[in-house]
């Protein structure tokens, strides 16, 4: 495991800094997009060793938590009163509905599974035909074409048991949501590496040329973040929106096409409900209508679009919407770790670890300025 | 016991017994004769000594105070994994338990709850693990109980121990001796168990060549409890949970934080790489073998030489120290220099999806 020596080097980390240092003439806020890139942030503990100039602003991207919670209550109800059984990737378990996480309800007896790939759930379908099997399709473009290809697979297996709760979102549109809001200070984008390693970067050249941001393509270890950062202060300080790739290593800038091929037979864009954000147009994925049979909505008769009668009141009261624009830090908020904490969530970065407010609340805590 | 204790491995007494059944069944915890066959071709043959002998409905010991006791129980799945199985994790966590309490492990009791339909053979495999673990520890098993339950209310053999041991001779261990910039040391690499058994568990499986760690620490503690005598504040057996958890345990028990340094964390390379993949933080996964130890700030130097002289902590390594200044429970400062806290495991480890 290369990564986890040279992409931690201690070394190129103090260069990287002190290059930033010299870059920097005044106040920046770069969003990282990726959840995996905020955690990376505050893991290493690399938000302290920035310039005071750059403020990193942490984005949406964290799939688990901007689910909504009428999804996690559909999962929960599927598991619990229609016997299926509910396969899904680990770190939804935990994830808090409207009554419950999937947690809870296989503590209640429901059959609940952890996959890691949705072929597992696949195979699981045909091993047991005389069950339901779902797979609660949740992620972003990184986890749309594994997901599209178990239905390819299981419609070549002829099963008839098989289907997808489909909670998928996009990058790009909530990219465009946070930029079209007048109050946002975000200056340039770190884009998502793993999301750019399918869908490619030409996606963001239209973006970079309409709102005239710099976007960096970067991944996930200190000096991919490191590099990233340098890259964007050093655009911004020389007044340049452009689109650069600094994840040579994993994205190549046409992407990934039989990945892209592959979801996109399978996957339209549709209204999508984002936890704690709202609805965003074009940012989410539902099966094709020549797929429906494998659509869990349809199959159990469940309307998408029904909004939990409990998200509304947690909305009014979250102010992610207020972190991710940059306009405060999760810890200024007055509910932060008090009336919102990962158990007990008011909005989405809390829920999950790679939320911009669980993060802080993990790895930053109360005590951040005291030690 | 002493005897039968010096045996060779390769000779164990219980080989496979006339196969009169390859399952459990509900009448071999039904007090009856079949429990009787259980008991005698299986368990007495195999843990054989005077106490089992005896039969008797408790075990008389002698047993000179103050003496530790523990009790622990184990569920693990898969029950067999790389580097050992639920018999060898049976003996050797309460030995560990014992050990670390600065303790002498001497008898044990056992337990089974066996489901119905469990094979023979594994239940033979793991009594095996269980004598050869109760050997090597110099403990012995006096006392014990099987029960059956019915098919589907376990999950094939589950095993509780308790053992007791004589405390040694001038051991003060606990969080009321620690001190401030006392040293905080590890005694082996981290993660090993837990992702040896996460490697074979349904559903996640992947291939490695990482073993189960699982080992007993008397030998290791009590070198280094009379090497430093009352210089040893504080020994904890860090099983489920790992490290990160231990060291959030003595803080919270006591007025100290902990201050570790990431670069000084032993985690193999292929350990680490499963970690990575796993999204799991190898300071939070469960160790068999391992052991946190307190000492005296001027006593840790020689702390680590003693610990790595032994073929149990051959990669024990120094991590931090507990400090009074500091406002967070366990702060770590990153490999690449950063510094941030190290918030407590919450819930079960669950792997992440990106």
């Amino acid at each position: 495991m290369k990564h986890l020596t040279e992409y931690r080097d201690a070394r190129l980390v103090k260069r990287l800094l002190e290059r930033l240092r010299k870059t920097v003439s005044k106040k920046w806020h770069i969003m990282e997009v990726c959840g995996g890139q905020t955690h990376g942030l505050v893991r290493h503990g690399i938000l302290d060793m920035l310039p005071p100039e750059i403020s990193m602003i942490h984005g949406p991207g964290c799939p688990v938590c901007v689910t909504p919670v009428s999804h996690i209550d559909t999962a929960v109800s599927l598991a619990l009163d229609h016997n299926v059984i509910l396969c899904s990737f680990g770190d939804m378990l935990r994830v808090p509905g409207s009554s419950g996480s999937l947690l809870q309800a296989r503590a209640q007896g429901a059959d609940v599974r952890v996959v890691y790939a949705p072929y597992e759930a696949v195979q699981l379908a045909q091993q047991q035909p005389d069950r339901e099997v779902v797979f609660f399709a949740v992620g972003f473009e990184t986890t749309a074409p594994a997901n599209a290809l178990s239905v390819l697979q299981a419609h070549q297996l002829g099963l008839k048991n098989y289907s997808l709760l489909t909670a998928h979102v996009l990058v790009p549109p909530a990219m465009t949501a946070i930029m079209s809001d007048p109050e946002t200070r975000v200056n340039a984008f770190l884009a998502a590496g793993h999301v750019c390693a399918v869908t490619g970067m030409q996606v963001y050249e239209p973006f970079v040329k309409r709102w005239q941001v710099p976007v960096v393509v970067t991944g996930f270890e200190p000096v991919d973040l490191l590099q990233g950062i340098c890259t964007a202060a050093e655009l911004l300080e020389s007044s340049r929106a452009e689109l650069v790739n600094q994840y040579r290593r994993a994205v190549h800038p046409e992407g990934n096409p039989f990945a892209i091929k592959t979801a996109d037979a399978v996957f339209e864009k549709s209204l999508r409900e984002w936890r704690g954000i709202g609805e965003i147009p074009e940012s989410g994925l539902r099966l094709r209508s020549v797929w429906s049979a494998f659509d869990a909505f349809q199959k159990f008769g469940i309307n998408p679009e029904l909004p939990a009668a409990s998200t509304a009141a947690q909305q009014q009261q979250c102010r992610s919407g207020e972190v991710m624009k940059g306009l405060i830090k999760p810890a200024q908020c007055q509910y932060f770790g008090t009336g919102c904490t990962p158990e007990t969530p008011l909005g989405a970065p809390m829920v999950s670890s790679e939320g911009a407010c669980a993060a802080y609340y993990q790895y930053v805590g109360g005590w951040h300025h005291e030690s | 016991m002493k005897a039968e204790d010096k045996r060779p491995v390769v000779k164990l007494s219980c080989a496979a017994p006339a196969a009169e059944f390859t399952q459990i069944t509900l009448s071999h915890g039904s007090g009856g004769t079949q429990m009787r066959q259980l008991l005698q071709q299986y368990v007495f043959e195999c843990l054989n000594n005077d106490w089992l002998q005896k039969q008797e409905d408790a075990a008389i010991l002698q047993v000179e105070g103050p003496f530790a006791f523990s009790t622990d129980t184990f569920v693990v799945s898969p029950l067999f994994f790389p580097g050992g199985d639920i018999g060898d994790l049976a003996v050797n966590g309460t030995i560990n338990d014992l050990a670390v309490s600065g303790a002498l492990p001497q008898y044990l009791s056992l337990a089974f709850i066996l489901e119905e339909g469990f094979s023979s053979a594994s239940f033979l495999r793991i009594l095996q693990s269980i004598r050869r673990c109760c050997a090597a520890a110099g403990a012995a098993i006096v006392t014990g109980d099987t029960k059956v339950l019915e098919r589907g209310k376990g999950d094939g053999i589950f095993i509780n121990t308790s053992g007791i041991g004589r405390l040694r001779v001038g051991v003060q261990l606990g969080v009321s001796f620690l001190k401030d910039n006392d040293c905080l040391l590890v005694s082996g690499p981290l993660a090993r168990h837990g992702i040896a058994v996460m490697s074979r568990r349904k559903g996640i499986g992947f291939e490695t060549s990482i073993q189960s760690d699982t080992q007993p620490l008397h030998e290791i503690c009590g070198m280094l409890s009379d090497a430093l005598g009352t210089d040893l504040h504080l020994m904890r057996d860090a099983t489920r949970g790992g490290v990160g958890t231990i060291l959030h345990e003595i803080t919270s028990q006591s007025r100290f934080s902990a201050e570790i340094e990431e670069s000084a964390l032993p985690v193999e390379q292929e350990v680490a790489g499963a970690c990575e993949m796993l999204g799991l933080d190898p300071l939070f996964v469960a160790n068999e073998g391992v052991f946190v130890a307190a000492v005296a700030a001027h006593k840790a130097t020689e702390a680590l030489a003693l610990l790595r002289s032994h073929r149990f902590g051959q990669q024990a390594a120094l991590i931090g120290r507990l400090r009074s200044d500091l406002r967070a429970p366990v702060v770590l400062n990153s490999t690449i220099g950063g510094r941030r806290v190290l918030p407590p495991m919450r819930g079960e480890l669950l792997p992440r999806i990106c």
